[in-house]
C-alpha cells in the first residue's frame, strides 16, 4: 500500500441519523499492512465516525440486515461483499430500509 | 443477468442480476401489471396518492408520472392528485422545522405537476363523525363494465383526436387540464396552523402510554384525513405505498396486534372497507430493496420525516455527549416497555431482517401468506349493514369479540383502576349497557370510559385505546360517532324489546 486511500461514503435512509445526520463524508483511510476491503472499512467506520447505537447499524462483522450497500452506484452483492477490496475514489453508500415507507 | 449489453448493478434474487435500463423496465413494468391485473381504476377516475416523503410512497408517485408519460397504448388513463399529511406536531419537530419540511415536499409535488393537497395532522380535530361510517355505494366495477368504460374512453379519445386539427390550441388546454386543473382546488395549501389543535394534538399523544398504541393510533388518524381529503375532492381511490416489505410487517404486527382476522383488508391490494372509497397498495408486490435501488439510481428525491420510534431513539442519537457502550445507553432512551405481546413495528421490521438474512425467503413468504387470505368473506351477500370498528372499519365479529374473555379482562382491569367518575353514581360501575342507575350519563357530551368505547371496537383498537391514560382529548368526531352508535344501538334494543314484546301473546 503506496498511499493513504480516499473515499466517499455516503449514508442514507435515515442511516444518516447515525451519523449527527450528516448524509456525506469524505474520508481518508490510513496505510495500512494488509488491503482495505469492506470488512476493514466497517471496522474503521466504527471506531471513527459512529459513536453510538453500534447496534443500529453493525451485526457481527457486517452491516445490520436490512442496510444495504451500494459500491459505485452497484449492490455489493455483485462486488464481493465484506471482501471487496476499495480502491482510491470509490464511493460507498449505506441505505437503510428499517426507517419508514 | 437479463440482459447482456449493461454492466449488472443489483440482484434481486439470487442468481437475477439486473442492469440498470433492465431494471428500470421490470420496476415500471410491475407497476402497470398490478394496477392492470386488478382491473380496478376507471379511466378518468381522480386517484389520490397518499405521499409520505418516505422512499416507497415517492417512488409510486415516480410510478405514476411515468405510467402518464408513456404513449397511448400503455399509458395510464387515471387522474391523480397526491395527499400529504404533514405529522411534525406529533414527531416532536417544532414550526421552524415543519416549516422546512413543508416546503421541501411543496417544492417536490409540485414538480410533479399534479394537484396536491397539503393537510396538518391537526385537522383531524374538524373531522365529521361521518368520517367514521362506512358509504356504501353501488359496485359497478365487475370486469365487464371495466372493460365498457375503458373502451368508452378510448372511443371518446379518438373522438377528440380526430376534432383536433394538429396540435391546436384546444386540444392542447384539454390535456392540460387534466394534468393541471386551473383554480383553486388544484393545489391545497393548509392555512394558518391552529395553535389550539397543535396543542390538543399533544396532549392527545400525551395520553398514549406505549409506542405501538402511538404508532396505532397515528396510523389510524393519518387515514381518517386522507380519507377526507378523498371524499371532499371527489377522489374515488386512494393508494398507499405500503412495500411488500412493509406488508410482511403489517401481516406480522396484525397478528401481534389481534388482527388476525383482518389481514387481508389491512394488507390486500385494495380495501374496501370505507365503501365509496377503496384504498389501493400497489406498491406491495415491491420489496424496500427494489425501491431503494430505484430511487437512489434514478434520482427520486424523498424527504426523511422522522417517524415516532425515531424521534424517541434520535433523542438519544442528538445528544452530544461522549462515546458511552451502545448496552449502557438503551436503557434511559428506549421506549417505554410495551404492554406483552405487542411489539413496536421497528423491532418486528428488524426481526424481519434478521430472519430475511438466514432464510432468504422470508419475506416474500409472509407476504404470499397475506395474499392467500381472500378478503373478508362478510363482504360477499348479507344485505344488512355489517357493524364496524369505530377507528379502523374493519368488521366486527361480536359474536366472537364480546364473549371473549378479553373483554372481561380487560372490563375489570378498568373498573379496578379508575375510581367511580362521581360519588353517586358507581353503584352500577358504569355499565355499558345503560340498564344501571346511571344510565343517563353517557349523552350530552360527556367523556365516555373505556367501557363504554368498547363494544364499539375491534380488538386490536381496543389494546389501543386501552393503553390511553384518559379518552377526553380523543378528536371530538369519534366522541360524536361513538354517542350516535350509542344511541342507535340503544334504540335497536327498545325496538328489538318491543317487537319480542308483541310476539308474545301470538305464539
Ligand atoms: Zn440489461
Ligand atoms: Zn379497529
Amino acid at each position: 500500500m503506496a498511499a493513504p486511500l480516499c473515499v466517499q461514503l455516503e449514508f442514507g435512509g435515515g442511516a444518516e441519523l447515525l451519523f449527527d445526520g450528516v448524509r456525506k463524508h469524505q474520508v481518508t483511510l490510513p496505510i495500512q499492512p494488509g488491503p482495505w476491503d469492506i470488512r476493514c472499512l466497517l471496522v474503521w467506520i466504527k471506531e471513527n465516525l459512529l459513536k453510538e447505537r453500534l447496534e443500529l447499524f453493525m451485526q457481527g462483522d457486517s452491516v445490520r440486515p436490512g442496510i444495504l450497500v451500494l459500491i459505485n452506484e452497484a449492490d455489493w452483492e455483485l462486488m464481493g461483499e465484506l471482501d471487496y477490496q476499495l480502491q482510491d475514489q470509490d464511493n460507498v453508500v449505506f441505505i437503510s430500509t428499517l426507517h419508514g415507507g | 443477468m437479463k440482459c447482456k449489453e449493461g454492466p449488472p448493478v443489483l440482484i434481486i434474487r439470487v442468481g437475477d442480476a439486473f442492469c440498470k435500463a433492465c431494471f428500470k423496465d421490470y420496476f415500471v413494468h410491475k407497476f402497470r401489471a398490478t394496477l392492470g391485473k386488478n382491473r380496478c381504476i376507471f379511466p378518468g377516475e381522480k386517484v389520490l396518492l397518499a405521499f409520505s416523503g418516505g422512499p416507497a410512497s415517492s417512488a409510486m408517485v415516480r410510478q405514476v408520472q411515468e405510467g402518464l408519460s408513456r404513449d397511448a397504448a400503455k399509458k395510464l388513463r387515471f387522474k391523480p392528485g397526491i395527499v400529504f399529511v404533514d405529522e411534525g406536531a406529533v414527531c416532536g419537530q417544532d414550526l421552524g422545522k415543519r416549516r422546512e419540511v413543508h416546503s421541501q415536499v411543496e417544492m417536490i409535488l409540485r414538480a410533479t405537476g399534479f394537484p396536491f393537497h397539503l393537510v396538518h395532522l391537526e385537522e383531524v380535530f374538524d373531522l365529521p363523525g361521518s368520517i367514521l361510517r362506512s358509504i356504501s355505494h353501488n359496485a359497478t366495477d365487475d370486469s365487464q363494465s371495466y372493460k365498457e368504460a375503458v373502451d368508452g374512453f378510448i372511443r371518446r379519445q379518438q373522438q377528440q383526436q380526430s376534432e383536433r386539427t394538429g396540435d391546436s390550441l384546444p386540444g392542447q388546454l384539454s390535456e392540460l387540464s387534466v394534468r393541471c386543473p386551473p383554480g383553486k382546488e388544484a393545489v391545497e395549501v393548509p392555512g394558518p396552523l391552529s395553535v389550539s389543535h397543535t396543542a390538543e394534538l399533544t396532549h392527545l399523544f400525551r395520553a398514549v402510554k406505549t409506542l405501538t398504541a402511538k404508532e396505532e393510533l397515528l396510523q389510524t388518524l393519518r387515514n381518517h384525513l386522507i380519507l377526507h381529503v378523498a371524499r371532499t375532492n371527489g377522489y374515488t381511490k386512494v393508494m398507499m405505498g405500503d412495500s411488500c416489505t412493509r406488508v410482511a410487517v403489517k401481516l406480522l404486527a396484525n397478528l401481534c396486534l389481534g388482527r388476525g382476522a383482518f389481514l387481508a383488508g389491512d394488507t390486500g391490494f385494495s380495501d374496501s372497507r370505507h365503501g365509496d372509497v377503496l384504498v389501493l397498495r400497489p406498491m406491495r408486490e415491491y420489496s424496500a430493496k427494489e425501491i431503494a435501488f430505484y430511487n437512489r439510481l434514478f434520482g427520486v428525491p424523498a424527504v426523511f420525516t422522522p417517524s415516532l420510534d425515531t424521534k424517541v431513539r434520535g433523542a438519544a442519537l442528538h445528544r452530544s455527549s461522549p462515546p458511552v457502550p451502545a448496552a449502557q445507553i438503551q436503557r434511559p432512551c428506549s421506549p417505554p416497555p410495551p404492554a406483552p405481546g405487542r411489539p413496536p413495528h421497528y423491532p418486528l421490521i428488524s426481526f424481519l431482517y434478521k430472519l430475511q438474512s438466514e432464510f432468504p425467503a422470508t419475506i416474500s413468504t409472509v407476504y404470499r401468506t397475506g395474499e392467500k387470505l381472500g378478503t373478508t368473506p362478510r363482504d360477499a351477500g348479507g344485505d344488512a349493514e355489517p357493524e364496524r370498528c369505530l377507528l379502523c372499519l374493519c368488521h366486527l365479529d361480536t359474536s366472537v369479540v364480546d364473549g371473549s374473555s378479553l373483554q372481561s379482562t380487560l372490563l375489570s382491569e378498568e373498573l379496578c383502576r379508575k375510581p367511580p367518575p362521581s360519588a353517586g353514581s358507581g353503584c352500577c360501575g358504569g355499565a355499558p349497557n345503560e340498564t344501571g342507575c346511571c344510565r343517563s350519563s353517557p349523552t350530552a357530551g360527556a367523556v365516555p370510559s373505556q367501557a363504554v368505547l368498547f363494544p364499539l371496537l375491534c380488538y386490536s383498537c381496543r389494546l389501543t385505546v386501552k393503553d390511553m391514560t384518559c379518552l377526553e382529548p380523543l378528536p371530538p368526531y369519534v366522541h360524536s360517532e361513538a354517542e350516535r352508535r350509542q344511541r342507535r344501538a340503544a334504540m335497536k334494543q327498545e325496538i328489538q324489546e318491543f317487537l319480542l314484546e308483541d310476539d308474545l301473546p301470538a305464539s
